[in-house]
Formats: structure tokens, C-alpha cells, sequence
């Protein structure tokens, strides 16, 4: 699994009857010292996860293994919001101190 | 499987609910010299029983799942072994030391 900022929704009308009632977000993902990557992808939404949250995501054939994305063509999956991320004994993320700077 | 170092950890409470009691350790993916080999990732705990500085193999993609309890989880790397020692004479290279 990755780490990943939440950076955004997908809105997608037409697209793969199997795909219908899930939840597209745009993720960008994140080293575990916090700094962002440049690139982003779109993954299913399993945990009910929302714009500026940290998550983890699961790859491949391991991202079709919840209920919400069971049976359907998702290659990356939101399992969890993230609340702390500690490194080397050091705390990088928590999600309360974020929310706070953010609000 | 892979060898790797745990270099910290990721709390969440709210997750899927094949993850629920599911730990979650930062591995570092090593070379044959333990040195760091690759950009860390996030690994479900199976051992339950792995920490920060230790020396763990990892299982990678829809099989890391089956070293939970629960196997119908949506993880993608899992912590399986806590190593000991490796010994591997015929590695020219000191990882066997």
C-alpha cells in the first residue's frame, strides 16, 4: 500500500455499468516523510474518504478486495484514512494537527 | 518475498472492515547489502508481532492478503517473517555476515 493526499472527485456519467455507485477521487501520492509526488491517479473509494485527507491505497488485484469495489475494475482502492504517520520514531503526519492548520 | 526494514508506523481508525485490528508498518525494501533498495511502502503486520529497526520479509500483491485472518482484504504487501539472521556464505557481498 501508498500513502496518498486526496486531491479531488471524478464525475463520470458515462462509464462501465460495473463502475456504477462508486466513488472516483483524485489521489496524489505521498512519501512517508510527507512530500508529495508528481504524478496522480484515480481510485475507488471504500472508507467514504473527502478532499485533503491522507489514505492508503491498495494496487492491483488487491484493490478489488471490499465490498465496495468487489467484482469491479478498480486497480486502486481508498482503505483507510490515515490519522498518524510516525517515521523513525518522529510523528510526520496527524491528522488533527492538519485539519487545524487547515481550518 | 521481500526483505526489508521496518521504518515506521500508520495509525487509522477508520478503514475497511477486513482491515479492523490489521497493523500497518512503513517497510523499507533492502538490497543484499541492507541497503535501502526503492521508495518505502506501507505493509499489513501478519507477524503482529514486528517494530520499528526490524529486519522482515514481505509478501507483495493479492497474496499478502492471505496471511491475514481475514484473507478477503484489500492489501497489497504484508509483513510475514520477522528475520533472525541471514546466512548465506556463497553472497560475496557481506549480507551474510
Amino acid at each position: 500500500m501508498q500513502l496518498a493526499k486526496v486531491i479531488g472527485t471524478v464525475v463520470a456519467t458515462q462509464k462501465s455499468k460495473r463502475l456504477d455507485g462508486l466513488k472516483l477521487l483524485v489521489i496524489c501520492p505521498m512519501k512517508p516523510d510527507g512530500s508529495l509526488s508528481n504524478n496522480y491517479l484515480v481510485a475507488a473509494d471504500a472508507v467514504g474518504a473527502g478532499t485533503g485527507e491522507v489514505v492508503l491505497y491498495a494496487s492491483g488485484s488487491s484493490a478489488r478486495q471490499t465490498e465496495a469495489t468487489q467484482d469491479r475494475p478498480s486497480d486502486s482502492t481508498i482503505i483507510a484514512i490515515v490519522d498518524t504517520v510516525e517515521v523513525g520514531g518522529e510523528v510526520v503526519y496527524e491528522k488533527a494537527t492538519a485539519e487545524a492548520i487547515n481550518s | 518475498m521481500k526483505f526489508g526494514q521496518v521504518i515506521g508506523t500508520v495509525v487509522s481508525t477508520h478503514k475497511t472492515p477486513g482491515l479492523d485490528g490489521v497493523k500497518f508498518l512503513i517497510v523499507q525494501p533492502l538490497d543484499e547489502n541492507r541497503q535501502p533498495n526503492g521508495e518505502p511502502y506501507i505493509a499489513a503486520d501478519s507477524t503482529r508481532q514486528a517494530g520499528p529497526g526490524e529486519l522482515v520479509f514481505i509478501v507483495a500483491s493479492r497474496e499478502a492478503a492471505l496471511s491475514l485472518e481475514d484473507s478477503f482484504a484489500p492489501v497489497d504487501a504484508a509483513i510475514v517473517g520477522i528475520i533472525d539472521d541471514v546466512h548465506a556464505p556463497l553472497l560475496s557481498n557481506g549480507a551474510g555476515k
